[in-house]
C-alpha cells in the first residue's frame, strides 16, 4: 500500500529583544550561569510581571508576515508543570484566542508552489538551561534563559513530506531573519522546531495516529529525522501494527527516533488566565503602525530580483538568502546597472571568501561601490577579468578602492597596439620552433603564445587585442 | 457526588501533595460543597456576556525593552538548598 506523510511543524523562536518578557534582565546569551536573574524571573512569590511592549510589536510582524489575522483582544496563561527548568511551577504563555492566527505562507517544491496554513501564533517566555550530571545522580539549573521572549508559530497538518517541512522551515526562518526579530541561530537555540508526524494510506482523509518529535536541532536533522519516522511507522503499519501516540527525541549519533518514556504520564497543564498580567488590547492603528515597519519579504523580493533584474531563479535565491546580501547586491546594481555580472562576482568570488571565513556579508570591508566601480572598470577595459579577478580579492582583504590598487601595483590592461606588437614580435624571434609548427598547421601552439604574452605583459595584455595582433603576426 | 476521591488524589498528585485517606475523604465532600456552588453559579444566564478574565478594567500595562541590573549572584543564590558551579543543584531530572 501507498502511504502519504501528515506533518505539522511547531516553531519556537526567540525574540531579539534587549531585555526579557516579564522583567529587565538581559536577553545575552552566554552570560555567566544566573547571572541575568532577578526576583520576577526567578519565581519569587509576590512579584509582578509587567509586559515588554516590543515582544507584542515583534509578534505582530510575525503575524503580518505570514498572514496571519490578529485578535485585539488576548490575555495570557499559565500552564501548569513540574520541572526545574521554571522554578515558578508554570510557564506564562497564550492559550484560549491566540493573538495571530489563519494565516499562511507559500513554498516552492520543485517549482511548484504550495501553501501552508499557520494555525497559530502566540507570545510565552521561554525556560532554563538544565545540565545533568554524567556521574552523580544531580541536575544543574541556569534560569539565564526563564523570561527570554518567545514566540510559538504552530503550522496547520499541510506537510506532505520531509522535504515539504524542511522547505517550510527554511522559508519561516528566512523571515523571522528578515523581520531582524530572531537571529535564527539553531545550534543556541534560538530557533527550535518540533514536528507532529503521521502516516495514512494515500488518497484517505482521516489522520493515522501521530508521534511528536523533539530535539531535532538543524534544518538537517529535521529532515532525517522526518524520514526516519515516516519510515518507521509505515514498517509498523505493513507489520499488521499499531502506532502509538508518544514524544520520541532523535537521535543523531544512531540516525533514529526513539520513544520519550518516563514523561508520558498525561500532560495535565490546567490553563488559566494570568491574573498578574492584564489583557492586551491591539488596535487597528497599532496594527497598521507596525505594518508600515515591516521590510519587503524573501519570497517577494525574489521575484522582483527575477522580474526587475532579469537574473536566473537560482541566482535570486541565492542573492535574496540573506537581507543584508540582497541589499548590498542591489547597492551594487544600481551603480553599475549589470545585474548579471555584479551576481557572477557576489555568487561566485564574494561568497566564497565570505564562507572560507564563516563570515557575515555585514563584516565585509569591500564595498558595493568599489565593486561596481570595479565592473565598470573592466567594462571600459581599463582591466582584463583577469586582472579584476587579482584586484578583487586585494579590494577584499584591504577594502582599498579598485583605483589605488591597480594604479598602486600597475595593472593597467596594456592596450597599446604598437607596444604589443612589439612585445609580440620579439616573443615570435625568440620561439622559432614553435613558430614553425604553428604555420605547419598545429593549431594548439597558439595557446604557448598567448600564454607567452601574458607572461612577458604580467596578465595584463588586453585579452582581446592579444588573440587578433597573434594570429595577423603569427602568419607572417 | 461532583467529584470523586481519585479525581481529588489526581489532583493533588498534579500539585505534588500527599494526603492521607482521611484528608482525601474529606477534601473530597469540602471540594464537592464548593462545585456544587458553582453549579449553582452556572444557572445564571450569561448569553451575550463577554468572558472575564480579570477584575480589573485595566489593560496594556507594558514596559518599554530596557535592560536593567540584575540581582548579584550570591542574592540569587540566596535559597539555593545546594548550589555547584554558579548553578542550583537540584535531584537528576531526565527528560
Amino acid at each position: 500500500m501507498e502511504y502519504e506523510a501528515v506533518i505539522g511543524l511547531e516553531v519556537h523562536a526567540q525574540l531579539l529583544t534587549d531585555s526579557k518578557i516579564f522583567c529587565g534582565c538581559s536577553t545575552r546569551f552566554g552570560a555567566a550561569p544566573n547571572a541575568n536573574a532577578c526576583p520576577i524571573c526567578l519565581g519569587m512569590p509576590g512579584v509582578l510581571p509587567v509586559l515588554n511592549r516590543k515582544v507584542v510589536e515583534f509578534m505582530m510582524k510575525m503575524a503580518l508576515a505570514t498572514n496571519c489575522s490578529i485578535n485585539g483582544q488576548n490575555v495570557f496563561a499559565r500552564k501548569n508543570y513540574f520541572y526545574p527548568d521554571l522554578p515558578k511551577g508554570y510557564q506564562i504563555s497564550q492559550y484560549a484566542q491566540p493573538p495571530a492566527e489563519h494565516g499562511h505562507i507559500d513554498i516552492e517544491i520543485n517549482g511548484d508552489k504550495k501553501r501552508i496554513g499557520i494555525t497559530r501564533i502566540h507570545m510565552e517566555e521561554d525556560a532554563g538551561k538544565l545540565v545533568h550530571d554524567e556521574v552523580n545522580p544531580s541536575s544543574y539549573v541556569d534560569v539565564n534563559r526563564c523570561g527570554v521572549p518567545l514566540i510559538e508559530i504552530v503550522s496547520e497538518p499541510d506537510l506532505r513530506s520531509a522535504e515539504e517541512a524542511a522547505t517550510y522551515l527554511r522559508r519561516l526562518h528566512e523571515i523571522l531573519v528578515y523581520l531582524e526579530i530572531c537571529d535564527g541561530n539553531m545550534q543556541e537555540g534560538s530557533f527550535r522546531c518540533d514536528a507532529n508526524v503521521s502516516i495514512r494510506p494515500k488518497g484517505t482523509e482521516p489522520f493515522g495516529t501521530r508521534a511528536e518529535l523533539k530535539n531535532m536541532n538543524s534544518f538537517r536533522n529535521v529532515q532525517r529525522a522526518l524520514e526516519y519516522e515516516i519510515k518507521r511507522q509505515q514498517y509498523i503499519l505493513e507489520g499488521g501494527g499499531q502506532v502509538i501516540q508518544e514524544t520520541r527525541l532523535w537521535d543523531d549519533s544512531q540516525g533514529v527516533t526513539l520513544s520519550m518514556r518516563g514523561k508520558e504520564e498525561a500532560h495535565d497543564y490546567r490553563y488559566f488566565p494570568d491574573p498578574d498580567l492584564v489583557p492586551i488590547e491591539i488596535s487597528d492603528g497599532w496594527i497598521e503602525d507596525v505594518r508600515k515597519t515591516l521590510p519587503e519579504l524573501p519570497l517577494e523580493k525574489r521575484e522582483r530580483f527575477i522580474r526587475d533584474h532579469g537574473i536566473p531563479t537560482y541566482d535570486a535565491g541565492v542573492l535574496t538568502s540573506n537581507r543584508a546580501l540582497a541589499d548590498y547586491y542591489e547597492e551594487a546594481v544600481r551603480l553599475c546597472g549589470k545585474p548579471k555580472i555584479v551576481s557572477n562576482w557576489v555568487m561566485g568570488d564574494l561568497l566564497r571568501f565570505l564562507n572560507e571565513e564563516k563570515r557575515d556579508i555585514r563584516e565585509c570591508i569591500l564595498k558595493p561601490s568599489d565593486l561596481a566601480e570595479m565592473i565598470n572598470l573592466i567594462e571600459n577595459r581599463t582591466i582584463s577579468g583577469k586582472i579584476a579577478k587579482e584586484v578583487f580579492e586585494d579590494m577584499y582583504r584591504t577594502g582599498k578602492a579598485p583605483r589605488r590598487i591597480i594604479d598602486e601595483k600597475g595593472l593597467v590592461q596594456i592596450t597599446d597596439e604598437e607596444a604589443l606588437k612589439k612585445t609580440i614580435g620579439e616573443i615570435i624571434t625568440a620561439n622559432p620552433a614553435q613558430l614553425e609548427q604553428y604555420r605547419a598547421g598545429k593549431e594548439k601552439v597558439f595557446g604557448f603564445f598567448v600564454g607567452q604574452v601574458m607572461k612577458v605583459t604580467k596578465g595584463k595584455a588586453n585579452p582581446a587585442l592579444v588573440n587578433e595582433l597573434l594570429k595577423k603576426m603569427l602568419a607572417g | 457526588m461532583k467529584i470523586t476521591k481519585e479525581e481529588v488524589g489526581y489532583v493533588a498528585h498534579l500539585a505534588r501533595l500527599e494526603f492521607s485517606d482521611e484528608e482525601k475523604e474529606k477534601f473530597t465532600s469540602q471540594l464537592n460543597d464548593i462545585l456544587l456552588y458553582m453549579e449553582k453559579l452556572n444557572r445564571v444566564d450569561t448569553t451575550g456576556v463577554e468572558p472575564l478574565t480579570h477584575a480589573t478594567f485595566l489593560s496594556n500595562a507594558f514596559r518599554n525593552d530596557e535592560v536593567k541590573p540584575s540581582l548579584p549572584h550570591d542574592l540569587s543564590m540566596a535559597n539555593a538548598p545546594e548550589e555547584r558551579a554558579g548553578s542550583f543543584r537540584v535531584p537528576k531530572v531526565i527528560e
